[in-house]
This record gives structure tokens, sequence and C-alpha cells, in this order.
């Protein structure tokens, strides 16, 4: 399980855009609890994002639960209207198509769920719940159904002849290809993957990842992959986008993001994570990020991740940084941070050594 | 609290509007000519313009729904048809048999279906349980007036046919009259609509009586070491009595408004006895009297409820 | 990559056939639950008694035609006494007559008929109706779900009954009346409690994956949340069937369901409420036909009840272990 399955370099795809987000914005209007309705707030669960993701390349995304990347992720895939923003694939504008409009690309974005047992109707057969994107699009009829279905079982690893199962008689990781085979069903450009192993055992994980790396050489496949454990987004992705309270903080290549985060976010949710090779962190510090994740309803004011940022100036608190490269001199990377951090520099700014 | 009984009020309100209308409507655009119908067939066109207009049936529509939803909501439902009498008389005259007949039988339903229920389910599969369900199947399946008539077959008849006459086959007296007739003449009728109602208590109550001796709380409890009987009666049935105080509301309410069947088949002068001869005669203002009261008993059954359930479960409150 | 044995053993244990080579078959929760019910003995006696009753309602016409009688046909000197009587059971009337000389037990077999007809019509309809207003308003919410409910509500709170006197003295007394009044007053429980499953369904990551491979309202709606609200609605339905009769004979006994000379077990009942004294068999036969009718019903609802939900309490049977 290397992950260098037949992967080309990130670089030589990079040219072309395939998705395109521009200042994304959800947020769920909340029950008023007041007798007196008064201002009504929201939950801003995506709080502007902008994005692009590559043909080819596996575009991996980050942060704790709550920070927003389901929602982003059924914002790409238009399960959830946006509430501003756009979100174009190829040269079209697709986030405020009606549903019948929408079709076509609907086909070509698929997604994969988090939960394996949620995302399967526990009512029906396996064979239809593959053959629903053939359904729900009026396609292959028949005969024709069933073999493209056997095909796609086989694709991903399943048993043919299970056709007539049902999802209870399937284990978490089998149950994940079943979820993979419906999304590949209409041969998909894009798969938004939702978290696809967080539910899984550790040794179910690798080989769904690696079974979507397959894939993805095979079928020609752009990923974007949603996960809250790094090693397992390090392993699968080509560039890694960082996600707090609905923003996003830092962009960059993988082995990049992991050597040398400029975010003071990254540094510490990469220190918080359990490594298995010493070697790949290049110092041996431990951030642990003090308070409470602010609530998403009332976001602090300036950069959102000030209150718990060790490096936090006075400026943080009014200015809102914008996600740039210009931050740091770098074209092939962004942060969105006043104070980004050098190569191997401190977390800890001399302000907090003893005086 | 108060915005959650604002809102039951506001909505018995509405729903008892549109129960006034649903049944104005039903009449009043229905095709059928009344005035006709209660001249007779061979009346002059001028006896059936005179009775129109005596019913103030040539006025325009909108009008008569005006001044209908007017009366009515001054208490005045109008005059029958066919003896010319204040329908708030005639309801005058068939509530208190209805009442009595419903509160005896609610008395007894009470008693006999919670009291069998925890019997049933404080000793599970017992020979008491089984008879238990048994009951309740056999009442649950029984429809009022087939138990009405074999009490009247068995009860009245076989004993009246021994010397016996315990039981009074029909009629009723009045409590002020004479309160051991008025008591003798219910009994069977009181049976009857206990019986077949009881049958869904029983079920009802050994039912969230199981359900409840069920949860962890109660195990807690009688691991804390309080007695069974105090963890079922005090616990249990508690937790156990929302869902048949619900039913009870309901049953009350839509039997208050005229327990048709009963009242039928023991020949007993009460509201439903009146929606019936109403009914034969096309007696439209009784009818829809009798139609609104019942609906104003049901809303105002649903509302005793709600609060009820306020009072018996603190949880309910906060929604 | 092992794969896994199916999920419940008992699933597995009943399998006779071994699979066909080429598919394996999985089990769906209905097979299950019908395996359940086979192995019933509570079950099977109640089905086998409301087949007996169909088989007796579609072959009425054979055995009134076996025995020469009619279920209208008046017997004024072999069927009444000479003071006009209804004569008791014997060889040749078998459940006796009733007070036109009719044959109890003919009109008794043609009022399954009736009772069993309104009964299966009136709770289907009355089930499509409430699934898919409760579809309806569990699916789309909002303003949608605001009007339904509140009308669910209202149909809930009406004094059925007297209603449909009021409904009946307005269309006039009819089979198809009794049918559509009947499934009026019983499809707002039926939405009632689909909405409520239908709620917590469309929550389910498999209704979001429905939607994303393209899927329209009405496809979601019917294949992907239908079937798993389906087993509370059949539970229901079960259920409604036997309420659907009792109506339907209360108000045939009210003399505005299914009018006369239709033999039905209402309209019987109901003439012979003035000969019970006299002919207690023109009482007996088709109380007791209603009875056990719906006595059967209700101990099947229970059983399929029992069937999709294993763990519930049983509501007319206290089950032996």
């Amino acid at each position: 399980m290397t992950r260098q399955v037949a992967r080309e370099p990130a670089s030589q795809v990079a040219a072309e855009p395939l998705l395109q987000l521009t200042d994304v914005v959800k947020h769920f209007p909340l029950r008023s609890s007041g007798l007196l309705a008064g201002k009504r707030e929201y939950l801003r669960a995506v709080d502007g994002v902008s994005l692009e993701v590559r043909r080819g390349e596996t575009l991996g995304l980050v942060g704790e639960t709550g920070c927003g990347k389901s929602t982003l992720a059924r914002c790409i895939t238009r399960l959830y209207e946006l509430t501003s923003g756009t979100v174009s694939f190829g040269n079209a504008d697709i986030s405020r198509l009606s549903a019948r409009r929408l079709r076509p690309y609907r086909r070509k974005l698929q997604m994969v769920f988090q939960d394996p047992y949620g995302s399967l109707n526990p009512r029906r057969r396996v064979g239809s719940i593959i053959a629903d994107p053939f359904a729900a699009n009026g396609l292959a009829k028949g005969a024709e159904r069933k073999r493209k279905v056997q095909e796609l079982m086989e694709l991903v690893g399943l048993n043919p002849e299970h056709y007539n199962r049902f999802p209870a008689e399937f284990s978490g990781g089998q149950r994940q290809r079943i979820g993979l085979a419906r999304a590949l069903a209409l041969r998909p450009e894009v798969v938004v993957c939702d978290e696809p192993v967080s539910a899984l055992d550790v040794s179910i994980q690798a080989q769904i990842i690696n079974l979507l790396a397959e894939l993805q050489h095979k079928l020609g496949l752009t990923y974007i992959f949603i996960a809250h454990d790094l090693s397992v987004v390090r392993h699968a992705s080509d560039r890694i986008a960082v996600m707090y309270l609905g923003r996003i903080v830092e962009i960059a290549d993988t082995e990049d993001l992991f050597i040398r985060p400029r975010h003071p976010y990254t540094k510490a949710l990469l220190s918080a994570a359990p490594t298995p090779d010493p070697d790949l962190v290049n110092d041996a510090e431990r951030i642990v990020l003090t308070g409470e994740v602010p609530s998403p309803v009332r976001p602090p004011s300036g950069c959102r991740f000030h209150p718990r940022c060790p490096r936090a100036q006075s400026r943080c608190q009014v200015e809102d940084p914008v996600l740039d490269s210009k931050n740091i001199d770098e074209s092939d990377r962004a942060v969105a941070c006043h104070f980004p951090l050098a190569d191997g520099e401190s977390m800890l700014p001399e302000l907090k050594e003893p005086s | 609290m108060l915005r959650f009984l604002v809102r039951r009020i506001l909505f018995g309100v509405v729903v008892l509007w549109l129960v006034a209308t649903a049944v104005f409507a039903m009449y009043f655009i229905a095709p059928h000519d009344v005035a006709r119908t209660l001249a007779g067939r061979q009346a002059s066109a001028e006896t059936v313009a005179a009775i129109r207009h005596n019913l103030g049936l040539d006025r325009p529509l909108l009008v008569q729904y005006g001044s209908f939803l007017w009366k009515a909501l001054h208490g005045n439902l109008g005059y029958s048809y066919t003896n010319s009498q204040p329908v708030t008389t005639l309801i005058g005259q068939g509530l208190p048999v209805t009442a009595s007949l419903v509160a005896g039988g609610a008395i007894l339903w009470l008693v006999i279906g919670v009291s069998t229920g925890v019997l049933a389910s404080t000793h599970p599969r017992s020979v008491m349980d089984r008879s238990a369900t048994a009951f309740s199947l056999f009442f649950y399946s029984m429809p009022t007036f087939l138990l009405g008539e074999v009490l009247l077959l068995v009860l009245f008849f076989r004993l009246h046919l021994s010397g016996i006459d315990w039981f009074p086959g029909a009629g009723y007296v009045a409590l002020t009259e004479n309160p051991m007739e008025w008591a003798r003449h219910l009994l069977l009728p009181w049976l009857t609509i206990a019986l077949v109602t009881a049958a869904t208590y029983v079920r009802l109550t050994r039912g969230s009586m199981l359900d409840v001796l069920g949860e962890d709380y109660i195990r807690t409890a009688r691991a804390k070491g309080l007695s069974r009987r105090r963890v079922i009666y005090r616990h249990g049935l508690r937790a156990a009595l929302t869902p048949v105080v619900t039913q009870f509301g309901i049953d009350v309410g839509t039997l208050l408004g005229g327990a048709i069947v009963t009242e039928n088949v023991f020949g007993l002068p009460g509201l439903g006895e009146l929606v019936m001869t109403a009914l034969s005669k096309q007696d439209l203002p009784t009818i829809i009297g009798l139609v609104l009261l019942a609906s104003a008993f049901v809303v105002v059954a649903n509302l005793v409820v709600d609060i009820l359930y306020s009072v018996l479960d603190a949880r309910v409150r906060l929604s | 990559m092992t794969l896994t044995p199916p999920a419940t053993v008992e699933a597995a244990a009943v399998r006779v056939e071994p699979a066909a080579a080429d598919t394996i078959e999985g089990r769906s929760p209905w097979q299950l639950a019908f395996v359940r019910l086979r192995h019933d003995r509570v079950a099977v006696g109640s089905s086998a008694v409301i087949c007996i009753i169909v088989l007796l309602a579609v072959f009425a016409p054979v055995v009134a035609h076996l025995l020469g009688h009619g279920p209208n046909q008046q017997f004024r000197t072999t069927g009444l006494s000479a003071e006009g009587i209804p004569v008791g059971p014997g060889s040749t009337f078998l459940f006796g007559t009733d007070d036109l000389g009719r044959d109890v037990l003919v009109r008794v077999l043609y009022g399954a008929r009736i009772s069993l007809l309104v009964g299966v019509v009136a709770s289907g309809l009355a089930v499509v109706l409430g699934v898919i207003i409760g579809l309806a308003a569990g699916y789309f919410s909002g303003a949608v779900d605001t009007v339904l409910s509140r009308f669910m509500d209202v149909v809930l709170s009406l004094p059925y009954l007297i209603f449909a006197i009021a409904l009946v003295s307005l269309l006039g007394p009819s089979l198809m009346v009794s049918v559509a009044v009947i499934a009026f007053f019983s499809w707002a429980s039926v939405g009632r409690i689909v909405r409520g499953q239908v709620l917590s369904i469309k929550e389910k990551e498999f209704v979001e994956a429905a939607r994303s491979v393209g899927a329209g309202h009405l496809r979601i709606m019917f294949v992907d949340i239908l079937p798993n609200v389906l087993a509370p609605t059949i539970v229901y339905a079960t259920m409604l069937i036997p309420l659907s009769i009792v109506f339907e004979s209360t108000l045939s006994f009210l003399g505005i369901g299914v009018l006369p000379p239709t033999a039905t077990w209402g309209n019987m009942l109901s003439e012979s409420i003035a000969y019970y004294r006299v002919a207690w068999w023109f009482v007996a036969f088709p109380g007791l036909a209603l009875l056990i009718t719906t006595m059967a019903f209700n101990l099947l609802g229970d059983c399929v009840r029992d069937a999709f939900d294993p763990r519930g309490n049983r509501l007319f049977v206290a089950v032996e272990d």
C-alpha cells in the first residue's frame, strides 16, 4: 500500500481547473428561540470559500469536526443550495441551475458518503442501489442495466453474484465499495468523497484508499477527498486545503503542507496528529490549542482563529486575513494569516517567553 | 405554557369555524331544496316560496352564512324545521340523557380497563394476563350495537322470561325524578358502552405498563430498594397513564356529542337519538347544531387532554 | 476480503432450497416477517379463518344455488310460522329464517361479501390516501407540511360518526358512500404515522445519495422512502380492516349504510332487534359472523405487527416463550 500507486505528478496536470468555487457561502437559518422573534440567527457553516480543483488531482480537505467540510462537499454537489457564491464546472456556473438543467452535471459530479450504513437504503437490494443512477436518469434498461451493474461491482471488488443481497449482509468496507460503485455508475469526472473511510476499521481504510487510487488511475477521476484524519489525507491527496470555521486557512501541495506548514492552525493540527515516521515532522514541538472551537453562529471578529492562536496580535482581532499566496511569496500555495510561519519557525512567539 | 395554551385554543376555534362552514356549505350549496321537502309534494309554488321566505332561505348565501355564524356565536342555533322548537332547547333535553350515559359508562370503563390492564401487565403470561388479553380482543372486536343486542337478549329478555326484571330493556328516567330508576334504566347501556370501550384501555394500559416496566429507570428504582408495589404504582402507572388520559379525553368528548349507537339500541332519548330523528326528517338546523356541539365537545376534550398532559408529563410543557 | 454471513441466523436456518448458481439472493425484511408469521400459530390460525370467510363469501352464490334459497327470496309458507314468526334452525333453513322468511344462512354469506369488500376497499383507500398525503407532508415540510398536518389534525378531531351521518344524509346512503365515508375518516391516522416516519427517514444519507445521482422528488418519495415506511403502514392497514368492517356494520345498523334488502350483517342485526325475543338465531348468526371476522383480523393484525417488530409487546396474545 504505497501512496505512489501510479500517480502522475500533480504539476503535470495542474494547468486546467475543472471545478472552481468562488466565495461559496452556506448559512443555515436557526429556529428563533425567544418569545418575540428577534433578529434571525444563522449558522455560518461555510463562509466564503474559494477553491480550484484541477483535472486529475486529488484535493484533500481537512479540518476538525464541524468546520464545514461536509457542508462544502454538499454545496459542490448541489445537495445544498448555496446562500451565495458560485460553483463552476468547466466553464459552466452550476450553482443556480434548476434541477432539470443540473442533471447532466450531476452525472459528472458524484459523491461517496461517510456513513456506510446510512448511505445505503436498507430496504433495497444492492443491485438496485447501484442501478439507481441508471434508473433515475432513464439509462440502460433491463439486461443491459444488470450487466453494467455487475461490471461496476467487479470494478470495485465486489462479487457480482451478490447482486440480490441487501446492504445489511455486507461489512462496512464492502458497503463503501457499493457506495463507490453507485457513484461511478454514470462515469463521473469528479467524485467528492466525504470522509469515505472514517467509519471503517484501519485495516479496511487502506483497502478503500488503494481502491480509490487505482480507480482514479484507471478512469481518470478527479477527487475531492474529505477527512479529519491527517494521515489518511496525506496518503491520498496531491494537494490539501485546511478548513477552520467555514473558511479555508491554508492550501498547498501535500508535502509542502506537511513539512512546512505556514498557518498556525495547520501547524497545530499537524502536531496533534500521531505520526508513524518521526522524520516527517521537522521539529518535535507539540502545540495544544487552548479553548473551544468558537460557535459558527457567532464567529470571532478579524481572523477566526485569533482567540486560540498563540501568535495572535491585535491586528488579528480586527482584520480578516485573505487567503492569498502574497502572504508568503510562494506562488503555488496560499495561506490566510497575517503572520504566517517561516520554515521551521517555532509556533510560540517570544512574547510568551518568561521575561 | 401560556403560548402553548393560546395556540391550542386558537386551533380549536379554527376547527369549529371550519366545521361550521363545512356543514353550512354541505347543506346550503347542496342541490336539494329544503323548502320543497318541508312543504310536501302537493304544495303549491306559493306555499314553497312562503316557507322559503319564512326560513330566510331566499336571502343571498353570504348573508345566510353570516347570520348563521353570528347567531351560532351567540348560542342561537336556530329553530327545528319539524317542531319549531329552538335547537338549543332540544339539546337541553337530550344532553342530560347522553351525559348520564357517558358519565356512568366512563367511570365503569376506566375502572375495568385500567385495573385489568395493570393486573395483566404486572403478572405477564399468567392466567390473569391471558384472560385480560382475551377479554380485550373479544370486546375490541365487538361492535357496540351487537353487544347491546346481546345484552338485551341475555340480561333483559332471558331474565325477564325467568321472572327477574332487574334490567329494563329500554327507556329513560330522569335522575331528578327517581335516582334508583335512573340508574336501573342505565345499567345495560352503561355496561355496553363500558365493555366495548374498556377493551382499548386494557390494551393501552397493559402495553404502556409493559413498556415502562422494562425501562432502565424502573430497574434502577427497584435496585434502590423501592418495593415492587411502589415502583409499579408510583412510577409505572404514572408514566403509563399518559396515553390513557389522551384516549379518555377523546372518548368522552366524542361520546358526549351523542352516543348514537348505544342510545339507538336502548331507546334512550339523548343527543344521538336526536341526530337520528333529525336525519330521518331532514331537519337541517338540528343536524347542524348537533354536529357543531359534538365538534365543540371534541375540541374542548382535546384541550383538556393537552393541559392534563403537560401536568402529568413535564417534558411536554416546553414544546 | 471475506464475505459476511447472512444477517440473521434464522434467515439461514429456514432457507430450504440452495440458492441458484449465478445469483445469491438476500432475504428482504418482508420475507423475514413472512417467515416469522408462518411460524406463528396464532397468525396461521387467524389467516385460516379469514381464508374460510373469504371463500364462503366468494362462493355465497354457489351455496345459495345448492340450497335453492336466494339471498332476497322470501319463503312465506315454509320460512314463517302460521303466526308469521321466523322459523328456527332446521334441516331446510340451517340458520333459520328472518322476519320476511328469508334464509339467514344465505344472507349471512352474502353479508360477508359486503363486509369484506367494504373493509378491504375502504382500508385500502385510506392507506393509499394516507400514505400519499403523509409522504408529501413529511417529505416537503414547510408550508406543504403545515397545511397537510393541520388538515389531518382537523379530520382526526372530528366526531366521526355524527359527521358520517351528516354526510350520508346529504349524499344518500349507498355502498359507495359508505366506503368513501369510512376511508375519509380513516386516512388521517395513516397519514400521521407515515409523516412521522418520513420525517426521520428523509434525514438519512441514502436520501442524499439518491438526490446526488439525479433522482427527482417523486422517485425519492416512492422508491427510496416509501419502502422504509411500508412496514408500519401494513401493520396499521391490517388493524384498519376490522375497524372498517365494524364502521360499515354500524352505518348499516343505523340505516345509513348499505340499504335493505341487500344483505349486510349490520342490516340483519338492525332488523333482528325487533325479533330478538322470538328469534335468537336472527341475532346470533350474523352477530357471530361479524364477531369472528373482526376477531380474526385483529389477531392477524397483532401477529403482523409482531412479525415486523418482534421486540414489541403483543396486544392480544399473551405469547408463550
